[in-house]
Order: C-alpha cells, then sequence, then structure tokens
C-alpha cells in the first residue's frame, strides 16, 4: 500500500517545529505501525536526511514507552492497542495519515514525535507507592485480599504508564494515570496506612506538573490500551475527599518518602 | 531539560496543597455546587407546574415562598443559590485556566471518541445559562424586563410574558441549553464526588440523565403551554 | 585470572546463612558516605537501586528508557517461581533447586542456585508487601499454577502480565527513594564505559541521550543490572533498546564472560512474516498447558489445518516425550519444532511454524473458561496475526529469548574486575545451561532485593579506598575513548544504515550459533562476522549530530559491540565441544537426538578473558563440582 504522511517535526525542544510531508510507498499491511516508521527511516537515512525519532522500546505493547497520535487519535484508531500494536492493516491503501507527538505542557516534545514523561515517574514519586522495608515483608499469605479486590486492583494496575489519556484529554488532565495507581493500592489492605496521604501527595504533584482537571470526557478510557476504567477517577474523588475529611487525624510528617 | 526525575517541575515531592486549591478540590466544589444547583432547578420545575393548577394555587404558592419563614425563607434560599452560582462561576473560571494551560499548543487534527458535544461545551452552555438567568430575574422576580408587569400576579406575568414569541423563544432556547448542560453535568457531578459503582453506574446516570429530562420537559411545556393557548 | 567462586564451605542448606553472618557491615552512619552506581532499572536493577538506597547509600540509578518503568522486565508474562508450597503439592527449597539444576543441564553452581531457592520465598512476601496484584483464589489467598515443565503448582503470577507487576513493585520502590532522595535517577542516559582505577571499578562514562553529553559517574561500586544480549540475533523477544554495550564495556575493561553461548531459544513465538520485521512478540509459555502442538505428518502439506484430518497430524512432542508432552522444557521444545521444520513440515509461510492448537481443550473446557484463561494472549495473536485463534490454530516458532551467559560472577555478584557487581540476566547466572520458565524474575528480583544488599557491604567494609576525583587520568581518558568512539562513528559516512549490518549479523548468529550449532558452521561466522564488523566500521552511516537526541548513533553504537560479542559467542560454542541445555552441538547427540553432555570435559563455567582488540581471548575455566546432585542425563521422556 501507499501512503501519505504529515509528520510533526522538531528538532529539540527549542525548535517551533511543523509538518513535513512524506510519501511512503510500498508498504505492507503485514506491517506493524512502527515497522512502517523503520521503513520511511530506513529510505530517508539513505537519503541522507535524518530519520523520524520517535520512541519504543519492547514492541509489544506493555513498556509503555510507544506513542504517536495518529490522524487525532493517541495510539491510532483501534481500541485497546498501543501504537507498536497497532498493524498497517488498520488503513487503506492511499490513506494520509497525520502523526502527533502527544501533546501537554507537562509532556515537553523533547524532538519530533518524542516527549519528556518524567511528570509521570514524579507522580509516583510523590506517594505512589507502599512504604515496606524491603526484606522486612510477613508471610506473603498472612494478608488474605478478596479476590474481587485483587482483581479490581489488577485492571487499574495494568496501567502502563504511555501517556495517552492525557494526550486524549481536552484538559489533558493525568486523572486516569494518577487514579490508577491510587486505586490500585488504595484497593488492597497493604496500601491502607498511606492511603489518604497518598491520594492528597498524588494530586499535589499531578496539580504541580501542570496537568489539567478532569471534566469525565471520557476520552481518556477510550484511547487506554488497556482499557483503565473510568471507575478509577471516582475512586480517586471519593478518597481525596476522605482525605480531606480526615486531615485533623493526619499526623505531622505521617508516611513519608522513606527514611529521609 | 531535566534529566533527572527527581527534578520537580512545580514544588518538590512529597508536599501537599490545600483541598481548594487542588484542582480535585475545585472539581469537588463545582459538583456540590452543581447538585445544589440541579436541586433547585428541580424544585423550581415542579413548582411551577401549579401553572396548570390555575392563577389561584400559583400565586398562592407564589405568596407562600416570599412568606415562608416570615419572609426569610426566600432569602436563605437566595442566598445559598447565589453563593452555589458564584462558587461554580470561580471553580469552572480558575479550572479553565488551568485546563487551558496544561495545552498551550494543540493538535492540527483531533478525534473525539467518547467525549459528547454536551461535555464539549459545558463552558459554553454555562455561560449561556448565566445570561439567561440574569435576563430570567429581571424578567419574572423584579420585572424591569417586562413591560407588564403585576408584583405579586405570578401568573398573569408568566403568561403575558410568554404571549410575546422572541420571550418564548428565548426560554426555549435556554431550556435546550440547561438541557445540554446538565445531559452531561448530571452525572458527572456524582462521579467527581466519587459516587461511583461498577454495578450501579448504569442506573445511576439512566436516573440523573431522566431527571435532567424531566426538568427540561417540565420547563417546554411552559412557553409551549401559553403559545399553544393551553394556557391562557 | 581468579574464578574463585567463594561459596563458603558447609551444608548446602547452611551456605548463605553462614556467609550472611561472615560478610562485613557498614555502619549505619557510614552508608551514606558511599555512592553505588547501579545502571538497568529492571527486575534486579530496580530492586538493588531502591533496596541500597533505603539502606542509607548514596544511589545514582541509569536506564536508557525515558522511565526506569520501561526496562523489558515488564513483558515478562507467565510468572514467577517460588518454592512456596501452598499448594501441599510436594514442593520444597529443595526441589526448586534440583529442577533448578537439572533444568540447567548441570551447568551452574549449586550453591547459587540453592540460594536462589531459598530466597525465592521471600521474594514473594515482599512483592505481596510492596502492592502486586497477584492472582487471588476466591478464599483471598494467592493462586499458582503449573508453568514451564515443572511438576508442582510453583508459579505466582498476575494475569499474563507478572513481569509488569514485579517490576512496577520495584520501580515503585525504586521512586520512592528517589522522592526521599537517596537514589538519583538518570533517564535516557546510556553507559558507554566503565572506569577502573587501580584495578577497581570506580564509576562509569554515559552518554546523555538527549543532549549527547559525555559525562562520567564517580562510585565506590558499580552494579550492571543491564540485562542480555540477545538482540545480537536482531531478531528477538527483547526489547529494541536491549543492549550488551555495558557488560561489554565491562569486559573489555578486565570483567570475564562466561558461558557467552548459552543462549535460550524460546518455542512459543509468533513467526516471522516479512523483511521489514523488527521483533519477535512472545506468547506465553502458560499456552502450553492447554494448546497442542502439531505439524502435518506428510511434508509440504499446504491444507488448511481444519482440513488435516487427527490421523495425518503429529503432536509430536506428545509422541516424543510422553511423560511431559506439550509442557517439555523451552530447549527441548524448540529443538523438536526446529526438527520437524527442517523436515519439511513447517507450516505457514516459508514454512517455518507449528500448529499450537486449542481445538480440543476448547471442547473440553468451553471457550468460555479458555477465554478466561488466555482472552488478553488470544487477542494479542489476533491483533498481530489478524487470525483467529479459537477457530484456527496458532503458528509458533522458537526465538531468541534468553541469554544465560553474561559476565562471570562470584557468590558475591561480583566479577573478576573488583567492585564490577552483575545482577540479573547480566550475569552468567544461576540457570546452567538452561533456564526454567519463571526463573528469570525470580533470579532478578533475588539479586536486587536479597543478595546484592548484603554482599556490596561486605565489599565496601574490606576495601576502604578514598574518594576519586572526577579530574582523575583514568577518568578524564574514558569520557575521551567514549567521545572519540562516538566521533568515529559519525565520520565513517558510509551508505548503510546500522540496522542493515544488524539484520546482517543476526542471519548469521541465528544461521549457525542458533537452535543447533556445528563445527562447521561456527567456523564459518568465526570468519563472517569479523569481515562484517570491518565492512560496519568502514561503511556504517549515521545522520544526524552527536550533539543531540540521534537514535541512529544510539543503535550504531550498539550494533559496533554486538558485532565483536558475536565473535566470541561462536568461539564459545565452538570450544564446547558438548550439547547441554540450550547450547545444542549437531555433533553431539544422543541417536534419539538429544543432547549429549561431556561431563568428563565441560563440567565447568567458560570465563572469557579480553586480551586485546584482534586477539583471541583467552578461556579460562571455573570447574563445577556437585556434592549433593547426582550429574544424570537430562530426560523428559
Amino acid at each position: 500500500m501507499k501512503l501519505t504522511l504529515n509528520v510533526w517535526r522538531q528538532k529539540d525542544a527549542r525548535d517551533p517545529g511543523r509538518f513535513v510531508t512524506y510519501q511512503a510507498p510500498d508498504i505492507s499491511p503485514e506491517m506493524s505501525f512502527l515497522e512502517m516508521l523503520d521503513v520511511v527511516n530506513e529510505r530517508l537515512i539513505a537519503k541522507g536526511e535524518e530519520p523520524i525519532a520517535f520512541d519504543h522500546d519492547c514492541r509489544e505493547g506493555i513498556c509503555g514507552q510507544c506513542g504517536v497520535v495518529i490522524n487525532g487519535s493517541p495510539h491510532g484508531p483501534r481500541r485497546r492497542t498501543t501504537s507498536c500494536q497497532l498493524h498497517m492493516r488498520t488503513f487503506q491503501d492511499g490513506d494520509t495519515l497525520t502523526l502527533e507527538p502527544f501533546r501537554a505542557d507537562a509532556f515537553p516534545v523533547v524532538k519530533d514525535l518524542i516527549i519528556d514523561r518524567s511528570a509521570f515517574d514524579r507522580i509516583i514519586a510523590s506517594g505512589g507507592f507502599i512504604s515496606a522495608t524491603i526484606g522486612g515483608a510477613q508471610d506473603a499469605n498472612s494478608l488474605p485480599v478478596p479476590k474481587e479486590n485483587a482483581d479490581l486492583a489488577m485492571d487499574a494496575a495494568a496501567c502502563i504508564g504511555c501517556g495517552a489519556c492525557v494526550a486524549a484529554c481536552p484538559n489533558a488532565s493525568a486523572m486516569l494515570f494518577t487514579a490508577a495507581k491510587v486505586s490500585q493500592l488504595g484497593l488492597l489492605p497493604q496500601g491502607q496506612p498511606e492511603r489518604m496521604d497518598r491520594v492528597r501527595k498524588m494530586v499535589a504533584q499531578m496539580d504541580a506538573e501542570g496537568f489539567g482537571s478532569c471534566t469525565n470526557h471520557g476520552e481518556c478510557e477510550a484511547v487506554c490500551p488497556k482499557g483503565i476504567p473510568l471507575g478509577n477517577i471516582a475512586r480517586l474523588n471519593r478518597d481525596y475527599l476522605r482525605a480531606t475529611l480526615s486531615w485533623g487525624r493526619r499526623l505531622p510528617g505521617a508516611a513519608g518518602g522513606g527514611p529521609g | 531539560m531535566p534529566t533527572a526525575t527527581a527534578m520537580s517541575k512545580g514544588r518538590a515531592t512529597g508536599e501537599t496543597e490545600s483541598f481548594l486549591s487542588a484542582t480535585v478540590g475545585k472539581k469537588v466544589v463545582m459538583a456540590a455546587t452543581g447538585l445544589i444547583l440541579f436541586g433547585f432547578v428541580i424544585g423550581h420545575m415542579l413548582g411551577n407546574l401549579q401553572l396548570y393548577m390555575g392563577a389561584e394555587a400559583l400565586n398562592a404558592y407564589a405568596l407562600f415562598l416570599r412568606t415562608f419563614l416570615h419572609g426569610g425563607g426566600i432569602w436563605i434560599a437566595r442566598t445559598v443559590l447565589l453563593a452555589s452560582v458564584v462558587l461554580h462561576i470561580w471553580a469552572m473560571t480558575s479550572l479553565t485556566l488551568v485546563n487551558r494551560r496544561a495545552r498551550a499548543v494543540g493538535y492540527r487534527q483531533w478525534k473525539p471518541r467518547e467525549s459528547t458535544y454536551a461535555s464539549r461545551t459545558m463552558r459554553w452552555s454555562g455561560v449561556f445559562l448565566l445570561a439567561f438567568i440574569i435576563y430570567h430575574l429581571l424578567h419574572f422576580t423584579t420585572g424591569d424586563a417586562h413591560p407588564d408587569f403585576i408584583p405579586g400576579d405570578v401568573y398573569h406575568n408568566v403568561v403575558s410574558g410568554f404571549q410575546v414569541v422572541p420571550v418564548s423563544i428565548v426560554y426555549i432556547l435556554a431550556t435546550l441549553c440547561l438541557a445540554l448542560h446538565l445531559f452531561h453535568g448530571s452525572w458527572s457531578m456524582l462521579q467527581t464526588l466519587g459516587l461511583n459503582h461498577p454495578r450501579y453506574n448504569r442506573l445511576r446516570n439512566v436516573i440523573c440523565v431522566g431527571l435532567a429530562a424531566l426538568v427540561v420537559v417540565g420547563n417546554l411545556s411552559f412557553p409551549v403551554a401559553v403559545l399553544t393557548g393551553l394556557v391562557r | 585470572m581468579d574464578l574463585r567462586s567463594s561459596i563458603p564451605d558447609g551444608p548446602l542448606e547452611k551456605k548463605w546463612d553462614r556467609h550472611r553472618f561472615e560478610m562485613k557491615l557498614v555502619n549505619p552512619a557510614n552508608k551514606r558516605k558511599f555512592t553505588v552506581i547501579v545502571v538497568g532499572s529492571g527486575l534486579a536493577g530496580a530492586g538493588a537501586a531502591a533496596s541500597l538506597g533505603e539502606l542509607g547509600y548514596n544511589v545514582k540509578s541509569f536506564c536508557y528508557q525515558d522511565s526506569p518503568r520501561r526496562a523489558h522486565s515488564i513483558a515478562a508474562q507467565g510468572g514467577i517461581n517460588a518454592s512456596k508450597n501452598y499448594r501441599n503439592d510436594g514442593d520444597s527449597v529443595y526441589r526448586l533447586f534440583y529442577d533448578t539444576v537439572k533444568g540447567g543441564d548441570f551447568r551452574s553452581r549449586e550453591g547459587n542456585v540453592y540460594r536462589l531457592a531459598q530466597v525465592s520465598g521471600n521474594i514473594i512476601d515482599q512483592c505481596v508487601a510492596l502492592g502486586v496484584p497477584f492472582a487471588r483464589e476466591y478464599g483471598g489467598l494467592l493462586d499458582n499454577r503449573s508453568f514451564g515443565g515443572a511438576q508442582v503448582s510453583r508459579t505466582f503470577y498476575a494475569r499474563g502480565q507478572t513481569g509488569q507487576q514485579l517490576l512496577l513493585g520495584a520501580y515503585q520502590a525504586l521512586e520512592r527513594q528517589v522522592g526521599a532522595g537517596k537514589v538519583e535517577m538518570f533517564t535516557r542516559h546510556e553507559m558507554q564505559d566503565l572506569i577502573v582505577i587501580d584495578g577497581h571499578a570506580r564509576g562509569i562514562v554515559t552518554r546523555d541521550l538527549v543532549t549527547g553529553e559525555v559525562r562520567s559517574h564517580v562510585a565506590d561500586a558499580v552494579c550492571l543490572a543491564t540485562g542480555g544480549y540477545g538482540n545480537v540475533f536482531y531478531l528477538a523477544t527483547y526489547a529494541k533498546g536491549c543492549n550488551a554495550t555495558a557488560i561489554w564495556r565491562a569486559y573489555k575493561k578486565g570483567a570475564a564472560f562466561g558461558n557467552p553461548c548459552f543462549t535460550q531459544i524460546h518455542p512459543t513465538c509468533i513467526p516471522v512474516t516479512g523483511d521489514y520485521q523488527s521483533k519477535l512478540t512472545l506468547m506465553s509459555e502458560s499456552l502450553r498447558n492447554d494448546g497442542r502442538i502439531w505439524v502435518p505428518k506428510k511434508p509440504a502439506d499446504t491444507r488448511p489445518p481444519g482440513d488435516v484430518p487427527d490421523a495425518e497430524r503429529d503432536y509430536y512432542l506428545e509422541r516424543m516425550y510422553p511423560s511431559f508432552g506439550n509442557l517439555a522444557p523451552r530447549d527441548i521444545a524448540s529443538r523438536a519444532a526446529k526438527r520437524v521444520c527442517d523436515e519439511g513440515r513447517g507450516v505457514g509461510p516459508g514454512g517455518k511454524g507449528v500448529y499450537l492448537d486449542f481445538a480440543d481443550a476448547i471442547q473440553r473446557l468451553g471457550r468460555k473458561s479458555i477465554e478466561e484463561k488466555y482472552g488478553n494472549l488470544f487477542e494479542m495473536y489476533n491483533r498481530i496475526t489478524d487470525e483467529d485463534p479459537y477457530t484456527v490454530p496458532m503458528r509458533i516458532y522458537p526465538a531468541m529469548h534468553y541469554t544465560m551467559g553474561g559476565l562471570w560472577v562470584d557468590y558475591n555478584l561480583m566479577s573478576t574486575l573488583p567492585g564490577l557487581h552483575v545482577l540479573g540476566e547480566a550475569n552468567f547466572s544461576d540457570h546452567g545451561a538452561n533456564r526454567l520458565g519463571a526463573s528469570a524474575l525470580m533470579q532478578g528480583l533475588a539479586d536486587g532485593y536479597f543478595i546484592i544488599p548484603y554482599t556490596i557491604g561486605n565489599y565496601l567494609a574490606s576495601n576502604k579506598h578514598g574518594a576519586v576525583s572526577a579530574d582523575h587520568p583514568a577518568v578524564k581518558d574514558a569520557e575521551k575513548a567514549v567521545a572519540q568512539r562516538t566521533q568515529r562513528l559519525m565520520d565513517v559516512r558510509g551508505t548503510h544504515s546500522p540496522t542493515h549490518f544488524h539484520r546482517e549479523l543476526g542471519k548469521v548468529m541465528w544461521e549457525h550459533c542458533g537452535m543447533a550449532r556445528t563445527e562447521a558452521g561456527l567456523k564459518k561466522a568465526l570468519q563472517r562476522i569479523p569481515e562484517l564488523r570491518e565492512t560496519f566500521w568502514n561503511d556504517v552511516k549515521v545522520v544526524g549530530s552527536g550533539e543531540s537526541l540521534n537514535q541512529s548513533l544510539e543503535l550504531a553504537g550498539r550494533v559496533a559491540d554486538f558485532l565483536e560479542l558475536g565473535e566470541l559467542m561462536c568461539l564459545d560454542a565452538l570450544e564446547r565441544r558438548e550439547s547441554c541445555g540450550g547450547h545444542f552441538r549437531e555433533e553431539f547427540q544422543t541417536p534419539e537426538g538429544e543432547a549429549l553432555r561431556d561431563d568428563e570435559h565441560f563440567c565447568h563455567v567458560a570465563a572469557w578473558e579480553y586480551t586485546g582488540d584482534g586477539k583471541k581471548p583467552t578461556r579460562n575455566v571455573e570447574p563445577l563440582n556437585f556434592e549433593n546432585v547426582h550429574l544424570s542425563v537430562r530426560s523428559y521422556k
């Protein structure tokens, strides 16, 4: 098949960037979307032009490093599919594809389609963990977890941190990402001691990173390659309210980030 | 270019912010005030249904509202409503500014997948509703915008007001706008307040949208009834 | 070369306890005076960085990805072994130890493997405490399944995403230390060289992949947890970025490379579809619990699978290994697939595939039950191949998956270069010549959470050396060498992209150093690889600049190292004149075509020592002593 690509090219963080159009003939429908970009890049290199920079690593839909907005949809049109698992048979011969980086002020563009998602790491570092000293855990079965809760926690834990939720949200909100972690840990008995503190810290960090707010559009859930349910956001809201109401009971400096 | 992830864009990690400065807190304000206003529009519509019971009933109801608690009731209600509206608008403005900043550079192409026309136009439907509320107060409460206003005769004011076709059209448009606003707002506020359970979500949304529809149908019926001569 | 394993004497069960007592400790107040570098953020690396940070050391952690959470441990699907015996089905530390030694075809150290089995239970406890949502039963207790050729149910799992959940647990523990200021995290940084001062590893040189800045970091000890080198085959189940640069530079600075030829081919991957293919995708081995593997009995049978009657199908694993059947260990299942395809009975494009059929299981258990167990895997298969595995059998073919070889380490996980510790898949590990399913996650976390925190203290307490300034000549030399090498790659300005050379190397490796190896083939490869390397350095084309993000430059650097490492792998495979585990030399097989070990001459670890560019490396030997396990022929019949 033959495609036309409108690709966002941006040399570095300071470059204003622009769209460049490329022709991509002889594309096999069996290729993955990233393999198609590989082929385009090999041709660019042969011509002595700089290849299109795009993030990717595992190419099996789990590491979360890839992510391109394809024709207005993060990770492309297929539901529950990352960019690397999208195959060219999804498109028609002669299609024009517009490729843009995930856009959010909290995700500055590094180069071309590559963005900086370290804001997510900082949200986790602010409280997305359980402070369990390594080496001091009790027997794993001493803490039974109702299967329903374990399953719900797993649904939330499936998040791959790709940032498509932010990219799709009209407000560039990171609520689904943050809520998934708050939910996962809040649903497990191990996560209870830090539950209230965790949600307040993570929300504060999320805001500090410059993400927008949730207005319940549901775009995030629709593009999430792992189908993380919107219900997690309600769970975060609930916990946040509870945390606010239990404000007075909070110990000063409780549940910090380790032995600081 | 931040290389070490320990570098934070805003404050240092581990700190928290106050409820009202957090986006989630503002959303809760938005939702809680929204809930109050939603409750009000339901009550307002139900009370107004007395239009169909004739002038006496409606005027008596209006008198009751004005004299309830020796005339204090209405002022309590007005204060709560005004505070709700102000807080609702404050939270909206503040969040809108955050959201605008959150994506300064937009997409060349963006394809909505799940959001609705209603959800995407909340701000505009809200602004239109605000303008309408001001007009509505001037029209039926103070009478400043009513050429044939008789204080105390609510029935007369309504019927003569709606007999002016352009006025009825404004009311109909406003009601449709309210429909749009409530279609998204009604279940959304419960979601924001954390009222969510996979087993009841469908029911929750049906009830919310159903209530909103009821309000809309009820409100639409008033100008229509007057224009068609059903109520005169 | 000193290849003492440092395994303490005494009974097997007491070795680790005794060693833990005998090791020196670093006073809690002194820990903050030591800096430890950890390269790589997978299970071993993130586990180590989090543990060391928590203990109070200053840790600098590096990864080439944009976040430590991307490390390829995340892709492990099946599960993690632990000898908890929660199922009361006869499991024990000793059984896990025995299975692992036997599964590794008796080419691993008893002491190491026993320790691994001992700490396996603690790993599960730790992961649960960190919030890993393992699968549960209705009673709320942990669920287990049998996996990868084990006869007991000792595998813990979190849907088909066990690696992801374990890694995220470790990543969160790591980020907690980042938040607390105990770990400084460097993302999008690639280690380019090791700094060695007075014979001790004292730091690394990195390239900032965003700005191109070359910078050195000095420390009191260095831990490499950079994973395996399977991408030398180009097509592999590894992430695209996985590379051998860190361990290869360490090797060239004096760390011995153990058993480089021990590689594992995974039997259940999705077959190659075309030349553009960039990687191979693994389908979890758990599929073999219910799927039946077959090929047509007749060669070149092109009928659709549904049209081949049962009588004309060859369920070859069930036929050849009646007691293990479709669950035969990975090396055995892979080789059997290759054999039937070589006989011309392979299916799919190019005849490089065998069927993995769920028709019987669907009939027996119902579609719903299969969907519950494997739904996400079936979905993934469908997404990639556009075929529906509920109605058409899957096509699978073996692919390069894991490297048991790696930098040689002693019982303390320290390489032959003092101060350089190597963790996880990057070390020549506890898996001998073949790794059992669900054991890689176990080893990575064991090294990171439970071994290095003890042994690094011992090293630091016994080696008191002063601080190193960033202006030390050795530091400056290493920095200069890195910058020069980058410049050299940029300056070639040839005609072919780095990928071109990578692909060529992969073809040579897969053909001659893959599932079956011969003396003639290996000799051919040993001739071909240096030629290819020569061409590479004269003809590679890297566009863009060295002072900015340049993925083609990154790749060129990695391929340059693969071109050297590939040669060492072939050399090791040639010298090991026996077949064992994943290393199958066609000359050495039983009449039934099984691996024929030569315990008299090769019951040892081959530790290769670098002697200079263009010179043949020295093959040193660490003999393996089996005091508890009887060396037997590994049979799964």
